[in-house]
């Protein structure tokens, strides 16, 4: 059976409907937070602010917090109220989901680290048309995932299973034209590293992304679509709301 | 009872279950309806128990879970208000047709109540009752089965040194489980188990359950519980009673996680209608 946006908050037990509500509001709080902490760690490569980029190093400790708060939230409600159907389902779906937005916390801080290491090589702004591609995207991807969530539609959930896909083309071409920087001159190699380890951290956001997505999918439909071509989707069977 | 269509029935909904095809049936209930004087408790249910796995009735109180059970046995032939219609095959034979005597399809279909019921009696004399009840056994093979019974309801390292005391002087646990022992001395098909666990504590409970799971192997099992988390624990296959009807059949395991109609996701979470 499908659920639709408000079945968490019609149990007998208030308490319950609290709780439920509560780790939906934690999750997205963090994702919000790690929605931002992608967007400032690009921003401090792409406008040369390496203070904004130490901040993001710092933040993850923020959001490491945020998980660990969840996980416990969700022991509890696992522990205290054996949650069946589509309340389990949820629990499962932000364990899952916490766990995919710190690792999105992780990249966030790794090309802040890295667009540090830039901005003091003095790299200037070769593959910069690369990274601001790729991560427009892939934040359309974080943002569009964190709304399915909250709205439980999967629409929007299977558009970003078949986006991937192409963010994954875009950063296998990236890679193809950063390599000809380093044939083309050696001491670049160092700087265009770095921007390598950007590219594949913001690849690496699209797949965590994507995960959301599939836990989106999951939570209304209660079907498991991880590990499964997306052209291989029954489009129908995961069609709107019936 | 009456076998023709009874006016106090609700017509037949057509789809208003939803049927699988299970593994092989033992038990087969083909368009069962049941009312107690004006009342009616089952409407038009049907429903296939399959062999050698366990099966919970699961549903709010009043919803005709028990009804159903007793029907199974015809705990109801004796309730002259009852008026019954539809059928219900054992291993493909109505156990309403004239041939079958009552006594026999009760020792094929053992029954288990909510409240332990021993017999003021020793726990030998518990277990074996059923077996003078049938006639002549040598005293050996009696103790045999006495010994066997006892084992399969996992109670015999428990008494086997005071056969000969009250059964009275056991844990409500340990009685639930003498009952059970008592139903298997007689070679039972099938077992049903009304709430069998609902008066118990928490680690008899388990021991129930555990032998429940246990017992599946030779037995067909059906149990009606109010316990949701106890039907996810044990039951292979769970439906879903709602106002006397059936309203979700299917297994266990996707009963519990992703239910296919929503009156059963707002029954077994706990929503409100």
């Amino acid at each position: 059976m499908d659920i639709t946006s408000d079945i968490h908050s019609q149990h007998i037990s208030r308490q319950f409907n609290q709780e439920l509500d509560e780790l939906k509001t934690h999750l997205m709080a963090m994702g919000g937070l790690v929605e931002k902490q992608v967007q400032d760690a690009v921003a401090a490569l792409l406008e040369s602010d390496s203070d904004l980029g130490r901040r993001v190093v710092d933040n993850d400790r923020a959001v490491n917090d945020m998980q660990i708060k969840i996980d416990e939230e969700c022991t509890q409600v696992l522990a205290r109220r054996q949650p069946t159907a589509s309340d389990l389902r949820l629990v499962l779906a932000v364990i899952r989901a916490a766990s995919d937005l710190e690792r999105i916390g992780d990249e966030a801080s790794k090309i802040a680290r890295n667009a540090c290491e830039l901005i003091d090589a003095n790299n200037g702004t070769r593959g910069f048309v690369e990274v601001r591609l790729i991560s427009e995207h892939v934040r359309r991807m974080v943002r569009d995932a964190l709304t399915s969530f909250a709205r439980l539609d999967t629409q929007l959930a299977l558009q970003l299973v078949h986006e991937d896909e192409e963010v994954d083309n875009e950063y296998r071409s990236a890679m193809r034209s950063l390599m000809t920087f380093m044939m083309e001159d050696a001491r670049a190699i160092s700087p265009v590293l770095s921007l390598m380890w950007i590219l594949r951290a913001l690849e690496r956001i699209g797949d965590h992304a994507n995960n959301l997505a599939e836990y989106v999918v999951y939570l209304v439909k209660g079907l498991d679509i991880r590990h499964t071509d997306p052209d291989d989707l029954d489009e129908e069977e995961l069609g709107p709301k019936g | 009872m009456s076998a023709t269509r009874d006016p106090r029935f609700a017509p037949r909904l057509a789809g208003a279950c939803i049927d699988f095809a299970p593994e092989a049936s033992c038990l087969e209930i083909q368009g069962l309806s049941l009312a107690y004087g004006d009342t009616p408790a089952l409407e038009a249910l049907s429903l296939r128990v399959p062999r050698h796995r366990v099966t919970a009735f699961i549903g709010p109180s009043g919803c005709g879970k028990s009804t159903l059970l007793r029907a199974l046995n015809r705990l109801h032939d004796l309730n002259e208000e009852v008026v019954r219609e539809g059928r219900i095959l054992l291993d493909g034979q109505d156990i309403h047709a004239p041939e079958v005597s009552v006594a026999e399809l009760r020792r094929r279909v053992g029954m288990v109540f909510q409240a332990p019921n021993p017999f003021p009696m020793s726990i030998y004399d518990n277990v074996a009752f059923g077996l003078r009840l049938q006639g002549r056994v040598s005293k050996r093979k009696r103790d045999d089965t006495v010994e066997w019974a006892l084992r399969s309801a996992a109670l015999w390292h428990e008494v086997k040194d005071r056969l000969q005391a009250s059964a009275w002087s056991l844990s409500g646990g340990q009685q639930q489980r003498l009952v059970i022992a008592r139903t298997l001395a007689v070679g039972p098909e099938v077992l049903l188990l009304d709430e069998p666990a609902s008066a118990l504590d928490p680690i008899s409970t388990l021991k129930i359950e555990e032998l429940i799971r246990n017992l599946k192997s030779t037995l067909t099992l059906v149990l009606v519980t109010h316990n949701m988390q106890q039907a996810a624990r044990v039951s292979d296959y769970t439906a879903f009673l709602q106002g006397g009807e059936l309203v979700e059949y299917g297994p266990t395991d996707t009963l519990f996680t992703n239910p296919r109609l929503r009156r059963t996701e707002n029954y077994i979470t706990g929503r409100m209608a």
